[in-house]
């Protein structure tokens, strides 16, 4: 475990990067492509209803070989809309 | 009686198809069935020499599909297993020379004389690719334990998934226990947490096979080597034998330890 620790080894480092390759080739989705689509979103959802687009998490997780976009939108309070 | 296709491919070049297919066929014809091997590599053949039978090529997969010859003539039969053939590929023509619909036709004919049909992808998604898949009724798909390697067969499991060829089996080849150890190589978990895929074999990596292949006598055919337990492990597998993954044990229990406290 001390031995684990002491520095990342390579094996963990292909491992960490593998995984957001693997999601990229799988969507065809990139970082920047994720920014815009987290953009349209709040631009979208705000017509809506009040959110805190600052609080917006946007990510995409993996079950087995399937991939899900995962989108956390925190809503403003009604309180604070009426201001 | 009717034979099983059965695809080897991998994406990605020089992870061990050819190695894998000679094996496997071997190992089978050695529990007594009757197996074919087409070399699905046209323009590049290598199957024969990794057999050892290129000195014994008439015809070949374009001279059946052209109608030069009956298939028969094209199936070389290994002297020392007397179910095992193979119908080497064209080495002086190209890919477009065989379409998916000439393989399919070709496996039909033969799928009532053998058992099984083990076809060895070339490297790529192209149409040598695309050939090689189209008769499969199972694909095995073959890696590395590196990135580049891993990367090209999660492609390549994409294409299949997406196709319904299924079900796909993967094969992990050239592991190096050492390696994996000290953490300087992705373990058989890790890939196959990556590649989320059902597991056929692990191989692990063994200066025999390159020794195997300098003779034309492949592994499985004495079967004491690590490499060659392995191919018949994967042989005894895909005939529906439940095996169990004694090679894992190798890769270690200090990185299993550590794997389960995180």
């Amino acid at each position: 475990m001390m031995k684990f620790l002491r520095r990342s080894k390579s094996a963990a480092s292909a491992k960490e990067r593998l995984q957001l390759v693997l999601i990229h080739d799988r969507t065809d989705l990139n970082a920047t492509e994720l920014e815009a689509l987290k953009d349209d979103l709040i631009a979208t959802i705000s017509r809506h209803v009040a959110i805190d687009p600052l609080g917006v998490v946007i990510h995409i997780a993996q079950d087995g070989r399937s991939q899900r976009l995962v989108a956390d939108i925190p809503l403003r309070s009604a309180n604070q809309r009426r201001r | 009686m009717t034979a099983k296709v059965v695809t080897i491919t991998s994406g990605k070049g020089g992870v061990g198809k050819t190695t894998s297919v000679a094996n496997i066929a071997v190992a089978l014809a050695s529990r007594g069935q009757r197996v074919v091997c087409i070399d699905g590599d046209i323009g590049l053949r290598n199957l024969d020499v990794v057999l050892g039978l290129e000195n014994r090529i008439v015809y070949d997969l374009v001279d059946v599909i052209e109608g030069r010859c009956r298939l028969r003539q094209a199936m070389i039969r290994d002297k020392r297993l007397p179910e095992l053939y193979l119908i080497p590929a064209a080495q002086t023509r190209d890919k477009t020379a065989v379409s998916p619909s000439d393989m399919i036709r070709l496996c039909d004919e033969l799928r009532p004389d053998v058992d099984w049909i083990l076809i060895d992808s070339p490297a790529g998604i192209e149409r040598g690719f695309r050939n090689a898949i189209a008769p499969a009724d199972r694909v095995l798909v073959i890696t590395n334990p590196d990135v580049s390697a891993v990367r090209d067969a999660d492609r390549v499991i994409g294409i299949l998934d997406a196709e319904e060829k299924g079900p796909v089996s993967l094969i992990i080849n050239r592991v190096n226990s050492d390696m994996v150890r000290r953490g300087e190589m992705l373990s058989v978990e890790d890939v196959l947490d990556l590649l989320a895929v059902h597991l056929i074999g692990i191989v692990p990596e063994d200066e025999n096979v390159i020794v195997a292949s300098n003779r034309g006598q492949p592994l499985s055919l004495d079967g004491k080597s690590r490499a060659g337990v392995a191919f018949q492990n994967i042989a005894r597998r895909l005939m529906g034998e439940e095996v169990p993954f004694s090679e894992l044990e190798t890769p270690g229990l200090w990185q299993r330890l550590l794997g389960r406290r995180r």
